[in-house]
């Protein structure tokens, strides 16, 4: 049914990650389809990376742990972006279309008082792509 | 290279940075959590120092306004007359410094590395550099500076063209007229920009050659070592929060004023306390509305806007004025500048102390206090540019478009002094009365089209103001994140709306003043910081591959 899923992934806080990259693995194996995970930093050091160029390597790290221990098909997609605060929702936008991604698996927080000011990226993914997005909250 | 234990395991970088070798990890420090709704995520202790010390400022200048206006009343004139030589002669440092390294073999070290891409092109970059600090200041000194400076202050003691009757003493004229526009380019010229320029290129480098968090007390590495990372830099970062909170809500407060004076010069609109409230309520209302766009669909598509106006206003001054004799003003006016820079900058045997100190020395602290703020903001844009191809872009090209700007604006005031001093609107505003806020209005209304001038002048001002808000408010807030750019986004709304609060608090209480003193005396600190960071920046370029081009 998919051919290839494309998972948001922040590389920080990949403890709120284990559902959705459960999911992912499962729906890759499922519909036999390749996995892109994608993120998005800025070029300024982070606690991930000082440079852009470790920013690739440790997401192109991140995607070969996750095809070993699933046994599934991955790449990885850095973005780097200049105000990633803002730009994480276009940013990714822009990547389902460039990736060709017909499934978008991200993790989402509970909808809260604040997404009434600022929508969650699932949300926003959702509402503006034409791929199939898949949200996996919390347990 | 970097520590892989203590940095979690990331992988060597590709290429060839040159990061410096530590094992404070970014973030550290930070407090990550959720206040209500709302997520956040916090450098402890400096966006907590920040914020307090911030609110017990706003409350002594507001319960104790006589003492905080008296002592700060004495402190900044006193810091100007008393330290006139070091910030003279450090200014003149940081342009000589900035100079030496554009012609250096250093000049070829790139910012993010020999293979970085710039992150924006030309014009979205300069129009950031000028809309952060400076855009501001040209609409309200354009005018003002090479009228006052030709006929008051009397820079090295060339004396005024107009007797005390009014009349033109023609003798006088044209060294005046010079002078007029030469000590005005002084003051906007090279000098501002090689401030700007110093901590601009410290902290690109620290930053994005060296792996350093982007905040201030990362230029200070060479010095400081590891301790940077304790309360030396706890102390650093606060005093940049503080100025710049400080510079900028101040400045809106001010700011709010001067555009209301010039809504009353020019539409009736009354002068009160309610107008400028909702103009500062305005003001940071389209920050808000900037800083949520973030930087490229905000700020920048802003600084844009604001700087194709400003060169529309610009053109039109130029021609309405007539551009034989602006052009010819501007071509005197360079020729006077690099005539007059040197006794200009020289602090010592100088009988004009009220230019002196009372214009270069205060301008100098001034530019210096907003320099971590400007500084950080074009560090922030411009990886991917040479050093030599950075410092070109920042202290010389900004240099000569503040020379343009000054000729145009100024030499068109000059002239209207000079041709009908008796009915002249810019020496009424001027000369014969202060009002630094009108001066401008003065001007256009001896052009044609003054009603539609003046409205494009006065939307300017108030853009110029959100382009300082907005990007400030960005500044403040990787700064009390601990060098994170990616914080969540009430964080930048807090430090937005708690800037126009501040602004609003002190115009409604008082201490509008009192409180820019205090900023402008934080320039004598920042003066060491800055001659400390010159240090660091040879140190840090040392360790650099240079590259070709």
């Amino acid at each position: 049914m998919f051919k290839r899923i494309m998972a948001p992934v922040d590389l920080a806080h990949l403890d709120k990650l284990e559902r959705a990259l459960q999911v992912t693995a499962e729906e890759a194996k499922l519909h036999n389809a390749a996995v892109t995970y994608v993120s998005v930093s800025a070029a300024a050091p982070s606690a991930l990376a000082h440079t852009p160029d470790e920013f690739k390597a440790r997401l192109k790290d991140f995607a070969s742990q996750q095809a070993l221990a699933h046994g599934i098909n991955a790449t990885s997609h850095a973005i780097i972006s200049h105000d990633p605060t803002t730009d994480v929702d276009n940013a990714l936008l822009k990547c389902v279309s460039d990736t060709g991604a017909d499934l978008v698996v991200m993790a989402s927080h509970r909808p809260g008082l604040a997404d009434y000011f600022w929508p969650s990226n699932g949300g926003k993914i959702a509402a503006h792509t034409n791929a199939s997005v898949f949200i996996v909250r919390d347990a | 290279m970097a520590d892989q234990t203590a940095n979690q395991g990331i992988p060597e970088p590709e290429g060839t940075a040159e990061l410096i070798n530590t094992e404070y990890e970014i973030g550290q420090d930070n407090v990550e959590g959720t206040l209500g709704p709302f997520g956040f995520d916090v450098h402890n202790p400096v966006f907590l120092i920040s914020g307090l010390s911030i609110v017990a400022f706003v409350f002594y200048a507001l319960a104790l306004p006589e003492q905080a206006s008296s002592f700060f009343g004495w402190l900044r004139p006193a810091l100007t007359s008393n330290f006139d030589w070091f910030f003279l002669w450090s200014a003149n440092i940081f342009v000589v410094f900035c100079l030496a390294l554009i012609v250096s073999p250093w000049g070829s070290v790139r910012i993010g590395g020999p293979d970085a891409q710039p992150d924006y092109g030309y014009p979205g970059w300069f129009a950031m550099l000028f809309a952060a600090g400076m855009g501001i200041g040209l609409m309200f000194f354009g005018v003002l500076e090479p009228v006052y400076h030709m006929a008051i202050s009397q820079p090295l003691g060339v004396p005024s063209p107009i007797a005390e009757d009014g009349t033109i003493i023609p003798g006088n004229v044209e060294a005046a007229k010079q002078m007029g526009l030469a000590a005005t380019i002084y003051h906007w010229g090279l000098h501002p920009w090689a401030i700007y320029a110093i901590v601009a290129l410290a902290l690109a480098l620290f930053t994005y050659n060296k792996g350093l968090p982007l905040t201030i007390r990362s230029a200070f590495y060479p010095l400081l070592g590891e301790r940077v990372w304790g309360w030396w830099g706890h102390i650093i970062d606060t005093l940049a929060v503080f100025a710049t909170l400080f510079g900028l809500a101040t400045s809106l407060g001010f700011g709010a004023q001067q555009a209301n004076a010039g809504l009353e010069h020019v539409f009736g609109i009354p002068n009160n306390t309610g107008v400028q409230i909702v103009l500062i309520t305005l003001i940071t209302g389209i920050a808000l509305f900037s800083v949520l766009r973030g930087l490229d669909g905000g700020v920048k598509l802003l600084s844009e806007i604001n700087m194709i106006v400003a060169a529309l206003l610009l053109v039109f001054v130029l021609v309405a004025a007539g551009p034989v004799l602006i052009l010819t003003d501007f071509f005197e006016g360079l020729v006077a500048y690099a005539k007059d820079v040197i006794p200009l900058s020289n602090p010592h045997g100088r009988q004009d102390t009220d230019y002196m100190q009372g214009w270069t020395a205060f301008y100098w602290a001034w530019w210096i206090s907003w320099s971590p703020f400007v500084g950080m903001f074009i560090a922030r844009v411009s990886r991917g540019r040479t050093v030599r191809e950075f410092l070109t872009c920042v202290l010389i090209i900004p240099s000569l478009v503040c020379i343009l700007w000054m000729a145009v604006f100024g030499g068109a005031a000059v002239d209207q002094v000079l041709s009908d001093p008796a009915t002249s609107a810019v020496k009424a505003q001027v000369i014969d009365s202060y009002n630094p806020p009108i001066s401008l209005f003065a001007m256009l209304e001896s052009l044609p089209m003054a009603a539609i001038t003046s409205t494009i002048a006065i939307v300017l001002v108030i853009v110029f103001f959100v382009t300082s808000s907005d990007s400030g408010s960005l500044v403040i807030d990787t700064i009390t994140a601990g060098g994170k750019i990616d914080a969540p986004v009430p964080q930048r709304v807090f430090w937005c709306t708690f800037e126009g609060a501040v602004a609003i608090v002190l115009l409604v209480g008082g201490g509008l003043t009192a409180l820019q003193a205090m900023v402008i005396s934080t320039g004598l600190p920042f003066t060491v910081i800055l001659l400390l960071m010159c240090w660091a920046i040879v140190k840090g370029l040392m360790a650099e591959k240079r590259v070709s081009g």
